[in-house]
């Protein structure tokens, strides 16, 4: 580092985080010469967690690991479980299931386009996508009576069945969707300002795509054709005809390309599995508490990405072991080491490109060594002490 | 008398008190039109429609904490709120409201705006340098580098009306369509009139100018270490800018307010909130370029679009057209 480069820390709180982040960059003029990232400042403990809840109660913890694409880490800790426990879920779970995924990429794609204007200083883009956003979360709410956390699966299946009159409605809130998207596709991939600021910028080639291991849009734009969808199909994508969009222009207009296509592909696979919604149950019966020792990895294409699940039982209600590797974990990474050779103006998009979720990839931070003190650790104690002279001293306050 | 009167220009109208109450309108104005663009609706709870949303803003900072960073330099710190804030409110002094000539408006007043004009921008570079944050460092250095790619359009901007009329002061410039009859000197110059509401948004640092504040990528730019007092000033020095500014604008290139009280009152009202939705419309269809896109962009069209204007308008005006 040269006289001339300064380091300018973003996070952990910046306007453009959503979430606790803490990146450093190196830059020289605007021009970034190197970057680092640190994670650790959302960690809860919801692994450690699940070892003390049974299946079910775990299925309602795993949902609150993201608060975007809550049904995906459900769907694949219950495809794991279900895994384990060799059960056959009927058509019609399934194709609910597939339903709600691809009403959450929907929302989720539509809720990233937003953010993605906004940190580009597009505000109207903003506002109007994440009104029309209120559609989809509003049909999800028809559906499962929630918009966020939906609840609806289980083990086994799901939990709610949709009627006529709802089946009806989807339709209809499905085709205002789809005569707005059709503007925002086209305001999305053509508008000069916008397209000027984020075409070139955070290239991250597709060799070093492949290498970094990166997954979802992020490894599609980059022309890397990966999609668990297609690759290892769960659920209903079997029976589904859909295309898995690539770009190979490595950038981040690339990454909007992508993901206005899949917005396309998804509203084509609602419609598909609303039509082809086979009749039956919902849920396998007579689903035992009990998981037979074994251990399995679900795979599953969440909006960012793919979201693998490990979980490992040893015969008792209780899984003895939930690993989730969010998709944020695999793009993070590579998403830094994409804003080198960019200008300052570009890391905010260049970071959100990824849809980064911090909350869900955060696991553990460990303070090896204190600073000041050498080896030791500032106890919680101590730093409330600290605190209280603090504000003697300077503010002449006393507690 | 004689004494209290430039006082009373200075204080009351159309000083401090008048560009207080119609810039806070005109910024109510904004907000509104920009959040109905965006399908929402804007300031609601302060007063009639929240009218009164920016007096209380600027109230509620007058009351807020107001830091100084420890290692930042206290005096110019301090100074250049104050500084721009009173620059720009000597500017708007010089608005031509209605029909008698502004009691200090003489021949080359044009130029002495201008250069208050820019008194604001250099206040805001020097605010954010002299208050030791990265983020301050950076946001100074884009204000000064935008100052750079859109002052020199501007004035080729706002050259053009003057060179129609023949003269360096606001007020004459403003009344020459009526004056000489050539009404028609209004659309031919449109181009420079689209540059100046361009260069005016760049001046006001809105989008898609807005690099040295934008706040995803550089918190509050300049500002980023400002709050209370200081900080409500730089906010009404905005508000005052962006009335000074349309008033200017609408006074060079619509054909002033003349008309008497309430005719030209009328024509300053309607005309400045006519400069002001276009700002807002320009604000709401794009999205923030980049400062060297901006560089560009200013050099590469805005310039050369504003000398083929004054070069239309001189190639009318050797051949005696007007």
């Amino acid at each position: 580092m040269d006289d001339s480069t300064v380091r300018i820390p973003i996070g952990p709180q910046h306007p453009f985080l959503k979430e606790p982040a803490k990146f450093d960059f190196d830059i020289h003029g605007e021009e970034i010469v190197g970057a680092r990232m640190n994670i650790g400042y959302n960690h809860r403990g919801i692994e450690k967690a699940c070892e003390q809840r049974n299946y079910y109660q775990c299925i309602y913890l795993l949902e609150r690991v993201c608060g975007i694409c809550s049904h995906s880490h459900t769907t694949a800790f219950v495809q794991a479980v279900e895994e384990i426990m060799k059960l056959e879920v009927p058509r019609r779970g399934l194709y609910l299931r597939t339903l709600v995924c691809e009403l959450e990429r929907l929302h989720s794609h539509l809720l990233w386009l937003g953010v993605a204007a906004h940190e580009v200083g597009f505000d109207s883009m903003f506002m109007l996508v994440w009104r029309d956003r209120e559609l989809v979360m509003d049909i999800l709410e028809e559906m499962s009576g929630n918009r966020v956390n939906y609840a609806i699966n289980t083990i086994g299946g799901v939990r709610r069945d949709i009627t006529d009159a709802q089946h009806k409605n989807i339709l209809k809130t499905l085709g205002i969707l789809k005569q707005r998207l059709d503007y925002y596709v086209h305001i999305g991939t053509s508008e000069p300002s916008f397209v000027g600021r984020i075409k070139g910028v955070g290239k991250l080639p597709a060799k070093r795509a492949a290498e970094m291991c990166v997954v979802g849009p992020f490894a599609r734009a980059s022309a890397v054709d990966v999609d668990v969808r297609r690759d290892d199909p769960y659920a209903a994508y079997r029976e589904l005809d859909f295309k898995v969009i690539t770009y190979d222009s490595c950038d981040i207009y690339g990454r909007v390309i992508v993901r206005v296509g899949e917005i396309v592909e998804s509203c084509k696979m609602i419609e598909q599995l609303l039509t082809n919604l086979p009749e039956g149950d919902i849920v396998a019966p007579k689903v035992s508490r009990k998981a037979p020792a074994g251990a399995a990895i679900s795979r599953y294409e969440a909006p960012r990405g793919e979201d693998v699940h490990f979980v490992r039982a040893n015969g008792t209600e209780v899984p003895e072991r939930v690993r989730v590797r969010a998709p944020t974990m695999a793009n993070l990474e590579a998403a830094t080491e994409s804003v080198i050779g960019s200008y300052v103006a570009d890391i905010p998009i260049a970071i959100a490109s990824i849809d980064p979720c911090f909350s869900c990839t955060d696991r553990m931070a460990i303070v090896l060594r204190d600073r000041k003190k050498g080896t030791r650790v500032t106890t919680w104690e101590e730093l409330r002490r600290y605190g209280i002279d603090w504000y003697g001293k300077n503010k002449g306050i006393r507690f | 008398m004689e004494v209290i009167k430039p006082i009373l220009y200075i204080l009351i109208f159309p000083g401090f008190a008048f560009q207080f109450v119609f810039s806070t309108y005109l910024e109510w104005i904004d907000r509104k039109l920009y959040a109905r663009m965006q399908n929402r609706r804007g300031p609601l709870y302060t007063g009639y429609q929240g009218i009164l949303q920016p007096v209380a803003d600027i109230f509620k900072l007058f009351f807020k904490e107001d830091i100084v960073p420890a290692g930042a330099d206290r005096f110019m710190f301090s100074l250049m709120p104050v500084l721009g804030l009173a620059a720009v409110v000597t500017a708007g002094l010089y608005i031509p409201v209605w029909l008698f000539t502004p009691y200090n408006s003489f021949e080359g007043d044009l130029i002495v705006v201008l250069y208050l004009l820019s008194i604001p921008t250099l206040a805001l570079f020097l605010a954010g340098w002299f208050s030791v944050s990265p983020f301050s460092l950076i946001g100074a250095t884009r204000v000064l580098t935008q100052l750079f790619a859109y002052e020199v359009p501007f004035f080729l901007a706002l050259l053009t009306p003057a060179v129609v009329a023949g003269s360096w002061q606001i007020h004459k410039i403003s009344v020459f369509p009526w004056t000489s009859g050539a009404w028609w000197v209004i659309p031919i110059q449109v181009l420079a009139f689209v540059v100046a509401l361009l260069t005016l948004q760049a001046k006001l640092e809105r989008v898609p100018f807005d690099t040295p504040e934008a706040e995803t990528e550089v918190v509050g730019g300049p500002l980023t270490e400002y709050s209370g007092k200081k900080l409500a000033l730089f906010r009404l020095q905005k508000d005052v800018l962006m009335l000074v500014g349309s008033a200017f604008i609408a006074a060079l290139f619509l054909g002033g307010f003349s008309g008497g009280i309430w005719l030209g009152g009328l024509q300053l009202l309607v005309k400045t909130i006519f400069i002001v939705f276009l700002l807002s419309v320009i604000r709401a269809a794009f999205a923030r370029i980049r400062i060297d896109q901006i560089v560009s962009f200013s050099w590469k069209y805005l310039a050369p679009v504003s000398l083929v204007q004054l070069l239309i308008v001189l190639i009318l005006k050797g051949n005696g057209v007007f």
